[in-house]
C-alpha cells in the first residue's frame, strides 16, 4: 500500500547511562549518599576526618627537627610560630632514634669506645652490623616457611638460624652454639644407630637422653677446650645492653621460636589418651592462659632465681625470655590444637591403615598438615606476643617504652611526651600491620586450598 | 661469662650457671666489671645519654667504686631497676651494689637484710604547688589531689602526714617521675610530692619554673645511700670507704685537679694516708695503695660530683643545704682515715 | 619390659610422667625453701594483718591507711572487677557496632571503621592506656578552670556533671530518711556494707516487674478467650512508677550534686580519670578485636538468610537484628570469651596509669613495702586464675545454652 512502513535496519547505539549513575558522581551517590541516613553518616565522617587530620597534620609537619633539647625546641617554636603548643619537637627522635631502635647495643662491639657518631677509624663492620644481619637472616630463614615460592635451599638457613641468632647477638666463641648443635646431631646419630638394635622406643629415649647429657656435662668443657685450641669468635655483648625495638623483636622471635616445639608437645599431650599426661598439659596451659603476662614477668624478675638452685644467677633478659617462652607456649599449644582439630578424621585413619605408629603418623602425616593450617594462628600469636613485649618496661627493662622514661629523665628532654609515643606507635603499627596482612593473605590462600 | 652465653643458647641455664663465690670483691675482680643497680631514670641522679652512657649523681658513686676496685671508672654494668625489682636484684646477687636513691629505713636494713654503707644524699619529702593556688604551707592542703611516685616510702609518709594533721587528700600514684610531672603540669593534681631533690630537679626543667613553688615543709627524713647485701663485710667496707673517701677528699681539699700533685705526698698525714703515700689503708681493704686516688679521679671529690651533676650550675640547680660538709654546717661527716 | 607390653605401656608412661613432674616440683620447692632460708625470709602470710599505711583513691568500700594489707588487696580486687566488667560491657557494645558498620554500604564509614580496627589492633595496649590517660589529662579542663567569675569551663547537664582532668563527677543518690546499712563480716578485712535503701529499691522494682508480668499474662489470657487484647500499657506504667515514687518519697530521695570546694569538687560520685582512661583504652582496644569477630560471624551467615529476610519484607536494620545477629551469635561467642579474658588480664596494666587494682595494691605497694615477693606474686596469680576460670565457666555455660542443638 504505502511505503511509509519503517523498518530499522541497524541497532540504536547504546545510550550513556545517566551521569548520576556512573563515574565519580555515581560512585559517590551509591556509596556515600544512598539514603538520608547514609548522607548524615557521610557528613559526620567527613567532619570527623577533617577535625582529626587538621590537628594531627599541623602538629606533625609544623615541627622542629634541629634541636638538641626541649628548651631549644621551644625557643625555635617561639621564634617561628610565636607559640610553643601545637608543634612537634622531632629533635628528640633525631637525637635518640638509634637508642629507641637498638637500646644500648654497642654499634661497634669490637671497639667499645666508638659510638655511632664517632666510628672507629678502620677495620670494623658498619654500625649495628650484627643486629641488622640477624634481622635480615631472620627474614631469610622464615621465607621458606612463609612463602612456598621461596627456594627450598633456604631451609638450611632456617635450620642454622637457631644457632646463628644467639651467636650473632651475644657474640663470644662460635664453638658454644656449634656444640649445642652437635647435641642434636648426636641425638640423631644415636637414634639411627640404635633403632635397628633395640626398637624405636628405646632409641627415642636414647635420642633424648644422650643430647641432654651432652649439653649438661660435656658441651661446655668441650667448647672451652676447642676454643682454647682454635679461638674463633666475635666480641661478646652483654644481654643487658639489649634494648629498644630490637629487644621487642628479639623477645618475640625467641619466645615464638622456642615455644613452637613446646607448644606441639603440649598440644599432643592435651589430645592424648594418657590421662595424667593430658591433665598435666591442660593444667599448664590453663594456668598460663589464666594469669596476666605481667604476673609472669614479676615471676621472671622477682622469683625465678628463688626457684633455681642457690647461687644460680642469670640475667634478667634471659629470665624474661624463659617466662615469655612459657607464656607463648601455652597459646601456641592452643593454636596447634586448633590445627589438629581441623584435620579431617580420615587423615588419622589413613595413617593407621598404612600401619604407621603414633610418632610416624604425627611426623609424616598429621603435623605437616596441622602446622600448615596453624600458620595464620601462629602469626597472630606472634603479633600478640610482640605487642606484649612492651610490658617488660614495667619490670625495668629498657625496651622502647622503658627508654622513654630514661630519655625523659635526661634534663635535655624532660617534658617531651607525644613525639616519643607517636614514634613508638608508628613503629609497632608498621610491623604488626604488615604481619597481620600477611596472615590474612595466608588464611585466604589456605581456605581455597582446602575446600 | 662465655659459659653462661652458651647455656643461654641452650636455655638450660640455671643448671650450671656461675655460682656466686665467697666474696663480692673477688667476684667483681674476677668479672672485671661492677654490676651496679641504678634507677631507670631520675634527672640528675641517673639517666642514660644519647650514647647510652649513664650520667648522674648516683652513677658517680658506682664509677668511683669501680675505679677503686678495678682501676677503671667505666668498668661498670649499669642495671636499671624499678622500685619493685631493686631489692630482689640485690638480694639475688644480680647486682653487687645498689645506688638508686634508696631511703635507709629500719626494715630495709634489718628485715630485708641489706647493709646501707652510708649516706650520699640527705633528702626529705617536700611538696611543690603552682603559685597560682596561693598556698604557702603544706598545712593548707586539706582536700588536695596529690601526685606521688609509687614504689618508694613517699606514699607512706604522705598518708601519715595527712593523718596526723587530720586532713583529707586524694592520692594519685604514678610510676615514674616523667609521668607525674606531666599530670602535675596539666593540673590533674594540685600538688606533687616526692623527695625535695626530685622536686627541685623537676621544677628546673619546667617551661615556666617561676610559676611553681616548693613549700617549706619537709615531712620526712630520706637519707639516701648505696647499699649492699648483708653478710659480706669486706665488700661493704669497700663501698663504704669509697664513699667516705669522696667525702673526706672534699673536706681535706683534695680535688681531681690537684690530686696528682697531692698524691706525691703532702704535709697532712691524713691526706697521705687517704691517697696511699703513707700507711697501708688500701691493703687493709684488700685493694692496693692508690684505691682512693682512683676513686677520686673518677669524677672528683664529693663536692665536684655534686656540682657536676646536681649542683647550682646545672639545670637541676640544687643547693648543698644538708649535704654540705659538717664544717660548713651540713651533715656530711666522714669518719677519719686512720 | 613394661614399655613393650601394650597392656602396660600407657600406664608406665603415665607413671614416669607423674614421677618426673613430681620430681620437678620437689626440686623447685626445695630450691625455694633453701633460697628463702638463705635470705632469711620464710614464707608466712602474717604481714597481711598489718596496717597497709597507704591510701587508695578509687574505692568501692570504705578504707583508710590504717586498714590491713588484706583489706587493701580486697579493695584492689574489687577495682579490678569494676574495670573488667565495665570494659567488657562497653567493648561488646562498641565492638558489635563497629563490626556491623564495617560492613556498611557507606564507603566512608566502612573505611573509617577499618582504620579504627587496624590502628587499635596493631599497637600495644600499654601504649593505648598511656595515651588515653595523656589525652584525658591534656584535653579536659582542670578543676581550677571552673573557678572564678569568668570560668573557662562549666559543668554539663544543668550544672550536675563536672568533667575535669581529674575525673568525672556525677550526682549521687542520697536518702535523707535512710534505712541505714547492713554490715557484713563485722570488722574483718573483708567487711562490706549493703545499703538497705538499695535493697528496698531493688525489692520494689522486682515486685513491680513481677506484677507487670502477671498483668501481661492476664491480658494474653483475655486475648485468647475473647480475641480482644485489653489495653494494659497505662496499668503497666502505673505499676512500674507509682510504688517506686512512693518509696523514693518515703526515703527522702534527692541527688547530691558535685560542688567546687577548695581544691576539688566535693559531693557527687567521682570516677577518677585513671579508671576512665583504663576503661576507655581497654574497651576500645578489645572492641577492635570484637569487631573483627562480629564481622566474621556475620559474614559466616549465608547470603540466603539475608535474601529470605528481604523477601519477607524486613528492613535491613531488622534483618540484622532479628535474623543475622542471633545466628551469628553462635559463631561469635567462643572467641568472645577469650577476648573478655584478655581484657580482664590486660586490666593488670592499670599500674601504668596509677589505677589501684589488685596488681597495684597487692602486687604493687604492698609488695614493695613488705618485701614479700613470693607470697604476693603467688597470691596475685591465684586471684587472676580464679577470675579467669570463673569468667570462662560462666561464658561456657552461656555458650552451651545458646548453642544450636543438632540432632
Amino acid at each position: 500500500m504505502s511505503d511509509v512502513s519503517f523498518v530499522r535496519k541497524e541497532m540504536l547505539p547504546e545510550k550513556a547511562p545517566p551521569a548520576s549513575e556512573v563515574g565519580v558522581l555515581g560512585w559517590i551517590r551509591h556509596n556515600l549518599f544512598s539514603s538520608w541516613l547514609n548522607s548524615i553518616l557521610t557528613l559526620i565522617s567527613l567532619f570527623f576526618i577533617y577535625y582529626v587530620l587538621s590537628n594531627i597534620l599541623s602538629w606533625t609537619f609544623e615541627s622542629v627537627w634541629n634541636a638538641n633539647s626541649l628548651s631549644e625546641c621551644r625557643e625555635i617554636m617561639m621564634a617561628t610560630w610565636g607559640d610553643t603548643h601545637g608543634h612537634a619537637c622531632w629533635g628528640v627522635i633525631k637525637d635518640r632514634w638509634l637508642q629507641l631502635l637498638y637500646g644500648f647495643y654497642p654499634p661497634y662491639p669490637a671497639h667499645p669506645d666508638a659510638t655511632w657518631s664517632n666510628p672507629p677509624e678502620t677495620g670494623s663492620w658498619p654500625a649495628y652490623f650484627r643486629p641488622n644481619l640477624t634481622f635480615v637472616l631472620l627474614l631469610v630463614a622464615i621465607a621458606p616457611v612463609l612463602f612456598p615460592k621461596a627456594p627450598r635451599k633456604l631451609l638450611y638457613v632456617t635450620a642454622a638460624y637457631p644457632f646463628l641468632l644467639p651467636w650473632l647477638m651475644w657474640g663470644g666463641s662460635i664453638w658454644g652454639p656449634l656444640m649445642v648443635a652437635a647435641g642434636f646431631v648426636i641425638g640423631y646419630i644415636a637414634y639411627k644407630l640404635v633403632i635397628s638394635a633395640v626398637g624405636s622406643l628405646t632409641a627415642l629415649i636414647l635420642a633424648i637422653v644422650l643430647p641432654l647429657l651432652w649439653w649438661l656435662f660435656a658441651a661446655g668443657p668441650v667448647a672451652g677446650a676447642i676454643n682454647s685450641a682454635i679461638p674463633l669468635g666475635i666480641e661478646p655483648v652483654q644481654s643487658r645492653d639489649f634494648g629498644g625495638f630490637m629487644l621487642a623483636i628479639l623477645l618475640g622471635v625467641v619466645a615464638i621460636g622456642v615455644s613452637l616445639p613446646i607448644g606441639i608437645v603440649l598440644a599432643l599431650g592435651r589430645q592424648s589418651d594418657l590421662l595424667i599426661v593430658k591433665y598435666l598439659c591442660v593444667g599448664f596451659i590453663e594456668f598460663i592462659r589464666g594469669v596476666p603476662l605481667i604476673t609472669l614477668l614479676f615471676v621472671a624478675s622477682l622469683l625465678l632465681n628463688l626457684f633455681l638452685p642457690p647461687g644460680t644467677n642469670f640475667d634478667i633478659i634471659l629470665r624474661v625470655m624463659i617466662m615469655m617462652t612459657l607464656f607463648s607456649a601455652a597459646y601456641m599449644a592452643e593454636v596447634i590444637r586448633g590445627g589438629l582439630a581441623a584435620l579431617p578424621r580420615g587423615q588419622y585413619e589413613g595413617a593407621d591403615s598404612l600401619g604407621l605408629n603414633y610418632w610416624q603418623a604425627q611426623r609424616l602425616i598429621i603435623m605437616p598438615q596441622a602446622l600448615k593450617i596453624s600458620i595464620p594462628g601462629i602469626v597472630s600469636t606472634f603479633i600478640g606476643i610482640f605487642k606484649d613485649t612492651t610490658l617488660v618496661s614495667i619490670i625495668g627493662l629498657f625496651d622502647v617504652i622503658g627508654l622513654t622514661n630514661g630519655i625523659r629523665a635526661d634534663t635535655a628532654w624532660n617534658g617531651v611526651y607525644w613525639e616519643l609515643f607517636a614514634f613508638i606507635g608508628v613503629l609497632f603499627f608498621v610491623v604488626c600491620f604488615s604481619m597481620s596482612r600477611y596472615s590474612m593473605y595466608l588464611e585466604r590462600k589456605l581456605q581455597t586450598g582446602h575446600r | 661469662m662465655k659459659k653462661s652465653v652458651i647455656l643461654g643458647v641452650a636455655t638450660i641455664a640455671g643448671l650450671a650457671a656461675g655460682a656466686a663465690a665467697a666474696g663480692t670483691v673477688d667476684d667483681v675482680k674476677a668479672r672485671g666489671k661492677l654490676n651496679c643497680g641504678v634507677a631507670t631514670g631520675v634527672p640528675g641522679f641517673a639517666s642514660p645519654d644519647a650514647n647510652g652512657e649513664w650520667q648522674g649523681f648516683d652513677v658517680a658513686v658506682c664509677r668511683a667504686v669501680a675505679a677503686a676496685v678495678l682501676d677503671d671508672p667505666s668498668a661498670v654494668e649499669f642495671i636499671p631497676t624499678t622500685g619493685k625489682t631493686r631489692f630482689t636484684a640485690l638480694a639475688s646477687g644480680e647486682i653487687d651494689m645498689l645506688a638508686r636513691n634508696t631511703t635507709w629505713t629500719f626494715s630495709r636494713d634489718v628485715d630485708l637484710k641489706f647493709e646501707f654503707v652510708g649516706i650520699n644524699y640527705y633528702d626529705g619529702q617536700g611538696f611543690m604547688v603552682p603559685k597560682a593556688l596561693g598556698v604557702s604551707s603544706a598545712k593548707e592542703l586539706d582536700g588536695a589531689t596529690v601526685c606521688i611516685q609509687t614504689g618508694t616510702t613517699t606514699e607512706l609518709n604522705l598518708a601519715d602526714f595527712f593523718r596526723i594533721n587530720n586532713m583529707s587528700y586524694e592520692p594519685v600514684p604514678i610510676e615514674t617521675n616523667a609521668e607525674a610531672q606531666q599530670q602535675y603540669l596539666a593540673g590533674a593534681c594540685d600538688v606533687y610530692t616526692t623527695d625535695a631533690s626530685g622536686l627541685a630537679a623537676t621544677r628546673a626543667t619546667f617551661e615556666n619554673a617561676g610559676d611553681h613553688v616548693i613549700l617549706p615543709e619537709i615531712i620526712s627524713k630520706e637519707p639516701l645511700g648505696p647499699l649492699v647485701r648483708h653478710g659480706d663485710h669486706e665488700w661493704g667496707d669497700v663501698v663504704r670507704w669509697t664513699l667516705n673517701a669522696l667525702i673526706a677528699a672534699e673536706e681535706m681539699g683534695v680535688t681531681s685537679a690537684n690530686i696528682d700533685e697531692m698524691s706525691a705526698g703532702t704535709d697532712n698525714p691524713e691526706v697521705n694516708r687517704l691517697l696511699g703515700s703513707e700507711g697501708t689503708l688500701g691493703e687493709m681493704l684488700g685493694l692496693d695503695a692508690t684505691w682512693a686516688q682512683r676513686a677520686i679521679k673518677a669524677g672528683g671529690n664529693y663536692g665536684e660530683v655534686f656540682a657536676k651533676n646536681i649542683g647550682e650550675e646545672t639545670p637541676i640547680g640544687l643547693a648543698r643545704g644538708l649535704n654540705a660538709q659538717w664544717t660548713d654546717g651540713g651533715l656530711l661527716y666522714s669518719p677519719p682515715f686512720r | 619390659m613394661l614399655l613393650y607390653d601394650t597392656r602396660y605401656r600407657s600406664a608406665t608412661i603415665q607413671v614416669i610422667a607423674l614421677i618426673g613432674f613430681m620430681l620437678l616440683a620437689a626440686w623447685i620447692i626445695t630450691n625455694t625453701i633453701q633460697n628463702l632460708e638463705a635470705l632469711g625470709k620464710p614464707v608466712e602470710f602474717g604481714f597481711f594483718g598489718e596496717p597497709a599505711s597507704y591510701d587508695i583513691n578509687q574505692r568501692l568500700l570504705e578504707y583508710d591507711s590504717r586498714d590491713s594489707h588484706l583489706r587493701a588487696a580486697f579493695i584492689g580486687l574489687l577495682n579490678t572487677l569494676v574495670v573488667a566488667v565495665l570494659g567488657c560491657i562497653t567493648a561488646t557494645i562498641i565492638g558489635v557496632f563497629v563490626g556491623v558498620l564495617r560492613l556498611s554500604n557507606n564507603w566512608l564509614v566502612a573505611r573509617i571503621m577499618t582504620v579504627y580496627v587496624e590502628m587499635f589492633r596493631n599497637v600495644p595496649v600499654l601504649l593505648w592506656i598511656v595515651l588515653a590517660m595523656a589525652i584525658l589529662i591534656e584535653s579536659l579542663p582542670a578543676p581550677r578552670a571552673f573557678r572564678g567569675d569568668n570560668p573557662t569551663a562549666t559543668m554539663d547537664f544543668f550544672n550536675s556533671v563536672a568533667v575535669t582532668n581529674r575525673g568525672v563527677y556525677v550526682p549521687e543518690f542520697l536518702f535523707s530518711r535512710s534505712l541505714g546499712d547492713i554490715h557484713f563480716f563485722g570488722t574483718s578485712s573483708l567487711r562490706f556494707d549493703v545499703s538497705l535503701d538499695l535493697i528496698a529499691v531493688l525489692v520494689v522494682l522486682g515486685g513491680s516487674i513481677f506484677a507487670m508480668r502477671k498483668v501481661s499474662a492476664w491480658a494474653t489470657a483475655a486475648q485468647e478467650s475473647t480475641g480482644d487484647r485489653p489495653t494494659i500499657w497505662h496499668i503497666n506504667l502505673a505499676i512500674l512508677f507509682v510504688p517506686m515514687i512512693v518509696l523514693l518519697g518515703a526515703l527522702g530521695f534527692h541527688l547530691g550534686y558535685p560542688e567546687l570546694k577548695g581544691f576539688n569538687f566535693t559531693g557527687g560520685t567521682h570516677m577518677r580519670n585513671s579508671l576512665i582512661a583504663l576503661w576507655l583504652a581497654l574497651s576500645l582496644y578489645t572492641a577492635a578485636f570484637i569487631a573483627e569477630i562480629v564481622r566474621a560471624g556475620i559474614m559466616a551467615i549465608s547470603k540466603g538468610q539475608t535474601e529470605a529476610a528481604s523477601a519477607l519484607g524486613l528492613r535491613p536494620g531488622r534483618t540484622m537484628r532479628l535474623v543475622i545477629l542471633p545466628q551469628a551469635l553462635r559463631v561469635i561467642i567462643p572467641p568472645m570469651i577469650s577476648n573478655y579474658l584478655n581484657l580482664t588480664k590486660n586490666s593488670s596494666l592499670a599500674i601504668a596509669v596509677g589505677y589501684m587494682d589488685i596488681t597495684g595494691t597487692l602486687g604493687g605497694i604492698t609488695m614493695n613495702q613488705t618485701g614479700r615477693e613470693l607470697e604476693c606474686v603467688l597470691l596475685l596469680m591465684l586471684v587472676y586464675l580464679a577470675i579467669s576460670l570463673s569468667i570462662s565457666a560462666v561464658m561456657n555455660w552461656y555458650n552451651n545454652r545458646v548453642k544450636l542443638v543438632e540432632r
